[in-house]
């Protein structure tokens, strides 16, 4: 069901939420965290969606924050929907005026109590999000460089800015890579001497997995630029012969290693939602993307 | 035991703290007998696909069907296409087909021609060589135990049960793990002459189920439910598992096997070693199975089996709104057939922890609706400072764990009437997985042929605790099958009468689950 309010406080919308729970039948809940989704109006319909989604997999109540003018008084209008078709509940806010530098006034009463809180920025993010006033509501911080207007200055901001709990979508883009890799490795079991990888410049996915394969390998990782948005070959120089993984057309790579045929093997370019999932599978700093992005700081 | 470099630990790229990395099996290959039969089509290729979907197969992956028919190795590509396709959880996608349809082979033969197994030999050697599988494979035996002494002599014969190197192999064996003590250490012979224990896997999919699992995370993970998990705080424990529907086609393998044989041997007493067990010193397979096998060494049948067990058979009624038959009517069944569709068993712990604590379990067909629970029953407060008016609605405490469906946790405990004096009466207080968060989570059949090929064996019960659990029921089925009457009980309703009386007997009374 579906709840409008307008020119309306925090207590009134939590107080609606509660009705529109029992109204629905089922005053139990079963929700597991708290995602606030700080978005414009452009972003607005395609995050919520895929925080919906999400909410199959990880029940949350799903909070859409939309900052509008900073000018003139403040205002606060909220739409809540509760049960109807998904777990989990979502409010969507819109701020205006004065209230806008101080949102975070407005969603600390709406958070599940002891449950973790996540905060996500469809859009461009604050250069340091643990220090920004909604960021530090939440345990987890997640912010997209790709969708930044300037990705890789995007990523090098929040590697400086890097806290326990930070991490960018484009970390979780390159899991299916990594996961790849590790295989391949599994199979060869022969140190690695050198490696190439070849993607688009500016490549904010590339540029994590450079870094990752450098500090886990200790060698040096060589950049090939082409003509690509995403990153389409991947070469690791080992004693007993070089494995590659290249991309090919239809989600998939082919995948060679020293000692067998080449295969295909699949390589899906994931939904928003499918890497928000993986996101919150883990609600703990991610250790291995902290090295990762701290050795970028020092590179 | 699994080794640091099966682990991956030798391997720079992986990280304990790195948990996004996925587990994915090293190169293998699946050997499946009986690939016609309904485990084959409707779990075992769908889950196959499913696995390979979600980047889990390794690359090099192969999936070998040996079977008599002459459909060829296309037939078999098409047969298995269209399990995949209509069995799958994950989204079809023909890329991922592809993928694994560069590894299917199939070997055409009956289970005594020697060419057959040679075939079988130069296909697994030829796949190695081109596929990358490495020598490792797995063989599922997805076929009547009958069957098993032919093909594992076979695999022993051809040298197939021997890897080269430090490559594996390992075999994969479904219920029903024989009918008796006896035929399960025939059967266990049989296997275990060709395969160490460590390469014998049995499937018991219950425990690959997601809410089995939360049994350890619930028990074990938990601060608050410990100190009560015992003889002071529990009255008595039930365990169900009801099933609203017949035995549908499964008439030939049913009969003469019964309720007790089919699901209480494995299901229900493994689910009451969870529930019972002690803390294990950590969840690898060795720990587990040594609580485990503690619980079912102690777990004593009723000395009394005429007081303390019922089993019946369900007779024609109306089941869910819809006329049905009885159990006598279902096609292929014999008019005299004696064969049980309801069993309910108490069973005894002797241990400190559960002396005097009650363990009834049941099963059914055709019963009130479909539903697996274990409830463990709290003894009432020492003391009520109420008038015995204001608690009559107030019964025992009770946290109820639900296996399937509506997989969840519910705690049912006393609370005041709002507006009278003071009267109490029972609430529920209920956790949910969430409704679409389960059909999203993996098939107990993903998650167990992902553990063989990982060599990963936690979940698998070993022959010692399939031959403790038939000590069990051995004397219970010898007491049944020398009556010569069996108790009856309408379609739709939860059982018979005389499964109540024998636990009335002990002054309790079944719950509605």
């Amino acid at each position: 069901m579906q709840v409008t309010l307008e020119h309306t406080n925090s207590s009134a919308i939590a107080a609606a939420l509660v009705r529109a729970r029992h109204q629905s039948g089922s005053p139990a809940m079963d929700m597991v965290l708290t995602l606030i989704v700080v978005c414009d109006d452009e972003t607005v319909t395609d995050a919520l969606a895929a925080a919906t989604t999400l909410s199959r997999e990880h029940p949350a109540r799903v909070i859409g924050v939309i900052l509008g003018k900073r000018t003139g008084a403040a205002d606060l209008h909220a739409k809540i929907r509760v049960g109807s078709e998904t777990s989990g509940e979502s409010i969507l806010l819109r701020l205006s005026g004065r209230l806008v530098p101080h949102a975070e006034s407005a969603v600390l009463p709406l958070l599940l109590p002891d449950s973790p809180v996540v905060v996500w920025w469809p859009g461009p993010a604050p250069t340091d999000p643990s220090a920004d006033a909604m960021g530090a509501l939440a345990n987890r911080r997640l912010t997209d460089a790709e969708a930044a207007p300037r990705p890789l200055r995007s990523l090098q901001a929040s590697a400086k800015a890097y806290t326990p709990g930070d991490t960018d979508l484009s970390w979780t883009r390159l899991t299916p890579w990594r996961a790849l890799l590790a295989a391949a490795y599994d199979q060869v079991r022969s140190p690695v001497t050198g490696g190439v990888i070849e993607a688009g410049p500016g490549n904010p996915a590339g540029v994590l997995l450079e870094s990752w394969l450098e500090s886990r390998l200790g060698v040096h990782v060589s950049w090939k630029k082409i003509e690509s948005e995403k990153i389409q070959r991947v070469v690791l120089t080992t004693a007993r012969g070089d494995i590659c993984i290249e991309r090919d057309a239809d989600d998939s790579a082919t995948f060679s290693v020293p000692g067998a045929a080449p295969r295909t093997v699949p390589l899906p370019t994931r939904t928003l939602a499918e890497l928000l999932a993986e996101d919150l599978r883990r609600l703990d700093a991610d250790e291995v993307y902290g090295a990762t992005v701290q050795r970028l700081v020092k590179a | 035991m699994t080794s640091a470099a099966e682990l991956g630990l030798d391997n720079p790229l992986r990280d304990p703290q790195d948990r996004r990395l996925p587990r994915i099996a090293g190169p293998c290959g699946v050997v499946l007998f009986g690939v016609t039969g309904d485990l084959a089509r409707k779990k075992l290729i769908p889950a196959i696909y499913d696995l390979a979907n979600r980047g889990l197969l390794p690359p090099g992956f192969a999936l070998i069907g040996f079977a008599r028919h002459d459909f060829g190795e296309q037939g078999f590509a098409q047969l298995a296409k269209k399990a995949a396709k209509a069995g799958a959880r994950t989204p079809w996608r023909e890329s991922t087909w592809k993928q694994l349809f560069a590894g299917v082979r199939f070997v055409e033969g009956s289970f005594d021609d020697d060419t057959a197994w040679e075939k079988l030999s130069h296909t697994l050697a030829e796949l190695d060589e081109k596929q990358g599988t490495q020598g490792n494979h797995a063989f599922y035996l997805s076929i009547p135990p009958g069957l098993f002494p032919v093909v594992v002599s076979k695999l022993k014969q051809h040298g197939l049960a021997q890897a080269p190197g430090d490559a594996w192999r390992r075999v994969v064996i479904e219920k029903p793990f024989g009918h008796d003590l006896e035929s399960a250490q025939q059967l266990n012979e049989i296997v275990a002459e060709v395969f160490p224990p460590e390469s014998v896997f049995r499937i018991d999919h219950y425990l690959g189920k997601e809410t089995v699992q939360n049994i350890l995370a619930f028990r074990f993970a938990n601060g608050m439910f410990e100190p009560v998990w015992n003889s002071h705080y529990v009255d008595h424990v039930q365990i169900t598992m009801a099933e609203d529907i017949g035995i549908g086609t499964r008439a030939g393998y049913y009969d003469g096997i019964g309720a007790a044989r089919d699901v209480i041997q494995n299901h229900l007493l493994q689910l009451m070693a969870l529930v019972a067990m002690e803390e294990p010193v950590s969840l690898n397979a060795a720990s587990l199975r040594i609580e485990k096998q503690k619980i079912l060494a102690n777990a004593r049948p009723p000395q009394r089996l005429d007081l303390h067990t019922s089993h019946a058979q369900y007779t024609t009624g109306w089941a869910g709104g819809e006329e049905v038959a009885g159990y006598l009517e279902e096609e292929g069944i014999p008019a005299d057939s004696t064969t049980e569709t309801y069993a309910a068993i108490r069973l005894d712990i002797e241990t400190r922890r559960w002396a005097g604590v009650p363990f009834y379990l049941r099963v059914g067909k055709r019963l009130g609706r479909r539903v697996t629970e274990v409830a463990v029953v709290f003894k009432r407060a020492p003391h009520l400072p109420f008038q015995s008016t204001d608690v009559e609605e107030l019964g025992q405490n009770a946290l109820v764990m639900r296996i399937q469906p509506d997989e969840g946790v519910t705690l049912r405990f006393g609370a005041k009437v709002p507006g009278t004096v003071m009267e109490i009466r029972d609430v529920n207080m209920d956790f949910a997985y969430g409704g679409t968060f389960v059909e999203d989570s993996p098939e107990a059949y993903e998650r167990l042929i992902l553990d063989v090929l990982l060599g990963d064996p936690p979940l698998f019960p070993q022959h010692e605790e399939v031959e403790l659990a038939w000590e069990i029921l051995d004397p219970i089925i010898r007491h049944w099958s020398r009556k010569k009457s069996i108790d009856t009980y309408p379609a739709g309703t939860w059982g018979p009468q005389s499964a109540d009386a024998m636990i009335a007997r002990d002054g309790r009374r079944w719950r509605r689950p």
